[in-house]
């Protein structure tokens, strides 16, 4: 493989928190590789998809296959739209062999962004930074359709002057799930402080995560409880120095 | 989402000591089971789980033949199968069969199954009385209440409400220590053993190859039910049939580790015909009802039809963090929890509770525990998708599927998309409480907008 990496910073990382995308490019070139951002890229159809909408899920998924056609490798910053991508494009084009061909070519060359850096760049140590207590938060769809656990923990454990908390349970939903967050509003939000309760026994300054939905959850309700926990994405942690 | 599944659900999260009472229960089967299926305790659990999905797979693929082959080894035995479209055919044989012996008492162990078809009302309503002998279950039947939990029906409820419960329906001084409880359930029911005319039964497995009915638990109360009366009938639904005996290997591994962290139930009972000569104990006549119900309506869907796969374990449940905060009375029907948020809609229909399959972040640890390796999340999806065809259909929900076709025009017109954030973050965050923001921030704070977007920032880079 080329050193020559695109991104798909994702539609929530794109439009609201464009300094996580910076930072995990920065990440990227720093471990050697050469950067490009196509500009046609949107979003991977998952809203739409989890919402049963899958004619429009479709629509959205051929938009990425026809951006990133040409890609060698695309970093992405989140397990769940890194595994909508690998695991239900296919499901989508089950009926069209032609574009299920494309999905499978892409299947291989879309990477979360942890697995990237340790699998593929071969990296664990970034050469980064950060004096704080943090806590890991594993996103679901990472974690469980992707297998993302060790990636993120190798590369915090290299993480100068940072001291890594383990949260109990760490590997419970924080009740996101996209439009299910607004469609059971006082259940996710009843999710969601069971995690923040698992995450202040930790005395964790910052909860990190490599899914920024996540960390939309999180973040919004220890600011709702009054917290001063904060939450980065890992690769913000990862571009501190 | 209908009124009762949102009251029901807003009911249990904001009481405490529920709550806690389903939280810490859940907590330690959910433990049990990790321990006892860690790879010290069972190095090849997930062979087990990939070999138990195998099987099932087989055997629902050729279900009719293992009935058939289930239903003359029975008969072997002496016993005789008997197949019910639905409720109404099980209390109907039941009640015929009733009527002809002058049976009146029927003791009952644990079913799930005809729970299904509520058949302690319908008896009851003829005018048999019909106890429940398994210990959660008979508080069930006190408090007129539903199980809570697949192999935890009464997990709910606290010993002090279990003492009142006790005090006001057995009129006996109220006792608040678990033993004694138990103790007193055990005197009355010693006595319906011993009256008993019919037992009913569950059945965890129907065994093909000799004819087995195979019954997991922990009470005795099961033996019991199916030993002492002059009749046993066990009622299962027709996917409990394994192929052979030596399948027992792989399930009997899997079930109680996973239920209960139990390596094995107490007592595992294979009940084969009626008692035969020279024995001295068993019943006289021996009924298996196969109970369809619904479920053949599963089975022209190759993907959703690994439903049929559940063994009843339970493990979904306890690790789900959806159900550790409704609970079990939230769902619509019996089966609660995310293999209940799969079956329910495809036995009663999706109408029974559009929203059911929503409910639910998609976390997938329910896969995950999952004994059998039923993907429930893949089926909640596809049900999703059933459900929003259905309402194109039928012309519901029009506001919403415009809203993603929408969605799908702008994510594929950049620049638009482009545009459209940039106006967005320009007009900063509505403040109104309606809609989905309003939804959020019923909840949660948002975070703050950025300035620019990272195609902007990534330009000027």
């Amino acid at each position: 493989m080329g050193r020559r990496v695109s991104l798909f910073v994702t539609c929530m990382v794109d439009q609201l928190f464009p300094q996580v995308g910076m930072a995990m490019a920065d990440v990227l070139e720093r471990a050697g590789y050469q950067v490009d951002f196509p500009e046609n890229q949107t979003c991977c159809g998952q809203p739409a998809f989890n919402s049963g909408y899958r004619a429009e899920a479709r629509t959205v998924a051929r938009h990425f296959l026809d951006t990133f056609e040409s890609s060698e490798a695309i970093v992405v910053p989140s397990g769940s739209c890194t595994a909508m991508v690998v695991h239900h494009f296919a499901e989508l084009f089950h009926k069209e062999p032609g574009t299920l061909a494309r999905v499978h070519s892409l299947e291989k060359r879309v990477w979360e962004f942890c697995t990237f850096l340790t699998e593929v760049a071969g990296v664990d140590d970034v050469g980064a930074r950060f004096d704080r207590v943090v806590t890991f938060h594993d996103g679901c769809h990472g974690l469980r359709e992707l297998g993302v656990k060790d990636a993120p923990r190798r590369l915090l454990a290299r993480v100068r002057g940072l001291e890594l908390r383990e949260m109990v349970p760490a590997e419970e939903c924080c009740g996101f799930g996209g439009t299910f967050a607004v469609k059971f509003a006082e259940l996710s939000g009843a999710m969601a402080r069971t995690k923040i309760e698992a995450i202040e026994r930790t005395g964790a300054q910052t909860v990190v995560s490599a899914d920024p939905s996540c960390l939309m959850q999180i973040q919004g309700a220890l600011t709702r409880a009054g917290s001063h926990i904060g939450t980065l994405h890992l690769a913000e942690v990862l571009a501190s120095r | 989402m209908s009124t009762e599944f949102a009251q029901k659900s807003h009911d249990a999260l904001v009481d405490p000591k529920l709550q806690l009472a389903i939280y810490t229960s859940t907590a330690r089967l959910k433990q049990n089971r990790i321990d006892a299926v860690s790879p010290a305790a069972l190095p090849d659990y997930q062979e087990l789980r990939a070999q138990a999905n195998a099987i099932k797979k087989h055997t629902i693929d050729n279900l009719d033949h293992y009935l058939e082959e289930l239903e003359s080894n029975v008969a072997a035995h002496g016993g005789k199968v008997v197949y019910c479209k639905d409720g109404t055919e099980v209390s109907d044989f039941i009640l015929n069969l009733a009527k002809e012996r002058g049976a009146h008492l029927i003791v009952k162990s644990k079913s799930m199954t005809t729970e299904e078809v509520d058949l302690n009302e319908r008896l009851e309503h003829h005018g048999l009385e019909s106890v429940e002998t398994d210990l959660g279950e008979y508080i069930l039947q006190l408090a007129h209440e539903r199980p809570y939990h697949i192999v935890a029906p009464a997990l709910h409820m606290t010993r002090y409400q279990v003492a009142d419960l006790f005090e006001r329906e057995l009129h006996a001084p109220r006792e608040i220590v678990i033993e004694k409880q138990t103790a007193l359930a055990r005197s009355v029911l010693r006595e319906k053993f011993l009256a008993a005319d019919i037992g009913i039964s569950g059945a965890n497995f129907l065994v093909a190859d000799s004819g087995a009915v195979v019954i997991v638990e922990n009470e005795g109360n099961a033996r019991l039910t199916t030993s002492a009366p002059k009749i046993h009938i066990a009622v299962a639904g027709i996917e409990k049939v394994i192929p052979r005996a030596q399948d027992l290997a792989t399930f009997l591994k899997l079930l109680a580790r996973s239920a209960t962290g139990q390596l094995l139930s107490v007592y595992t009972s294979f009940l084969s015909g009626p008692r035969r000569e020279g024995e001295i104990d068993g019943p006289e006549e021996f009924y298996v009802v196969l109970l369809d119900n619904g479920r053949t309506r599963l089975l022209p869907d190759k993907g959703k039809r690994q439903s049929l796969f559940c063994i009843r374990c339970g493990a979904c449940l306890n690790t789900c963090p959806v159900y550790r905060k409704i609970g079990g009375h939230s769902f619509p029907w019996v089966y609660s929890g995310p293999i209940g948020a799969i079956l329910t809609p495809q036995f009663m229909g999706t109408q029974h509770e559009p929203a059911l399959p929503f409910a639910s972040s998609l976390c997938g640890a329910c896969g995950e525990v999952c004994p059998v390796k039923i993907d429930i999340p893949k089926v909640l999806l596809d049900l999703r998708s059933e459900v929003k065809k259905s309402d194109a259909r039928e012309g519901r929900n029009r506001l919403e599927k415009l809203g993603f076709r929408l969605f799908a025009w702008l994510m594929t017109h950049p620049p638009l998309f482009e545009m459209a954030g940039r106006i967005a973050r320009s007009m900063g965050w509505p403040t109104s409480r309606k809609g989905p923001l309003g939804a959020w921030l019923s909840e949660r704070d948002l975070p703050p907008l950025p300035a620019h977007s990272f195609r902007e920032m990534w330009r000027r880079r």
